[in-house]
């Protein structure tokens, strides 16, 4: 277990190293939310629509593709100079290539949504900072949720030839039972109901999670052995 | 020592090995020659553990913790340095820090790398990524070295250099399997050679005193029939 961890985490500070110097995937994924939450932001009518009715759905949804463009890059980067036969050679089990994949596209998504999240407040005027410990919650459990199937696609799609459209296609319907659960809870919250209403989407969230994250470990070696 | 027991692959319908055998011992150099297709990429790749033979069984003194392979694509990340790149991959090996460290000053003096171990990668001509290869390959010791087309894409000059280096490796008493489709490249290394077609050995003995022009004589005869 110890091995699997120290493994995990060399392959995930590799990757976030290797992000580091390029930059060029976390600068997209950056760039993509603020222009969606700009262009959701002029593209509606106020008048029509209040703002926290619509701002739960558009905060996922800029989320959402925002990780796709994340997690696009997860295994990319091991087919330059076919790295990943590498690792696959090492004396490393599969679950610490999983692990580390998993801990950096976290990370990442993570560095993604800080920057987004204080920009939809802005935009929508949302107050945020009353139920920010709720609020980050909600957003850590679904995070994890599709982050660690968009792990597991990603390491299936790499080898494709068309990889960047099939991610989407077979991520997006796993990804919509934590989605409609985190924005049911964040319309909650943000409407400032008891944080007992969004319990229950809470805990659906962690189910998934725990659901999703332990078959990820258990699927990942056969989408990377030959 | 390196043991291959009749060895049988397949991929769907098409024969990728077929009863392929044969032991090496520590300071032997096997190359084996054959055309686009034949098996021979597959052959290391079972031999590595990346593939599990339907047939027969490879075995590795070591496991793969004693496997260094090195192909025409080096295995690296470009947007880490030379010494990040090294570090990276003996963490991956458990390598303990002071035998890294040796072991990588060594490398890098006898690989000529000792001006670019803090350059990116992708900074590097061919040549020198593929010594960097090279080193990768070597950080963890290993006792077998398995050789994909290491010369491919690489010009005379780099090519004759990684020659001299490799032949410097299979002295020191490794075991070595080189494949490759050029009967010019392979055959200074060799101490025997295989003849490979549609995943069948055709040829197999010690090298003895044969020259390059009289092994490129008998692989014709026996892959092409010219």
């Amino acid at each position: 277990m110890v091995e699997i961890l120290r493994h995990g985490w060399l392959l995930a500070r590799k990757d976030l190293l290797v992000e580091f110097r390029s930059r060029t995937a976390i600068l997209s994924a950056v760039v993509f939310t603020v222009l969606v939450l700009l262009v959701f932001n002029f593209g509606r009518d106020p008048t029509a629509v209040a703002a926290v009715d619509l701002a739960p759905s558009i905060l996922w949804v800029t989320f959402t593709f925002a990780a796709v463009l994340a997690l696009n890059r997860a295994f990319q980067l091991e087919l330059e100079n076919q790295a990943l036969d590498g690792l696959l050679l090492a004396p490393v089990s599969r679950a610490s290539i999983y692990l580390g994949k998993l801990v950096a596209n976290l990370i990442f998504v993570a560095v993604v949504e800080g920057v987004g999240l204080p920009l939809f407040a802005l935009f929508f005027n949302v107050a945020i900072l009353p139920v920010l410990g709720p609020l980050l919650v909600v957003i850590a459990l679904a995070t994890v949720g599709f982050v660690a199937v968009g792990t597991l696609f990603s390491a299936m799609t790499a080898r494709t030839r068309f990889a960047e459209l099939l991610l989407p296609v077979l991520l997006l319907p796993f990804m919509l039972p934590p989605l409609i659960w985190a924005v049911l809870a964040t319309a909650a919250l943000l409407a400032g109901r008891p944080l007992s209403e969004a319990t229950a989407w809470l805990r659906f969230l962690a189910a998934f999670d725990l659901v999703f994250v332990t078959l990820a470990f258990l699927l990942f070696p056969a989408t990377v052995n030959e | 020592m390196l043991l291959a027991e009749g060895l049988g692959h397949a991929f769907g319908s098409v024969r990728a090995l077929d009863d392929v055998s044969f032991t090496l011992h520590p300071g032997q150099t096997l190359a084996v020659f054959g055309p686009n297709g034949a098996g021979k990429t597959t052959l290391l790749k079972v031999l590595a553990g990346l593939i599990r033979p339907r047939a027969g069984r490879a075995q590795v003194e070591g496991g793969r913790r004693a496997v260094g392979w090195i192909g025409h694509q080096p295995q690296l990340y470009g947007q880490l340095t030379v010494w990040e790149n090294l570090r990276f991959w003996a963490a991956l090996y458990d390598v303990p820090e002071p035998d890294f460290l040796q072991r990588e000053d060594d490398l890098l003096f006898r690989l000529g790398l000792q001006n670019y171990e803090h350059r990116l990668v992708r900074e590097l001509s061919r040549g020198l990524v593929q010594r960097v290869a090279i080193a990768r390959a070597l950080i963890h010791d290993p006792r077998v070295l398995l050789l994909d087309e290491p010369f491919t894409g690489l010009d005379r000059t780099a090519a004759e250099e990684s020659r001299e280096l490799l032949a410097e490796q299979a002295a020191a008493g490794r075991v070595t399997v080189l494949v490759t489709h050029n009967v010019e490249e392979g055959t200074e290394l060799a101490t025997d050679v295989a003849f490979m077609r549609a995943g069948r050995f055709v040829h197999l003995a010690p090298r003895g005193g044969r020259d390059t022009a009289e092994i490129a004589d008998a692989y014709r005869r026996a892959v092409t029939g010219g």
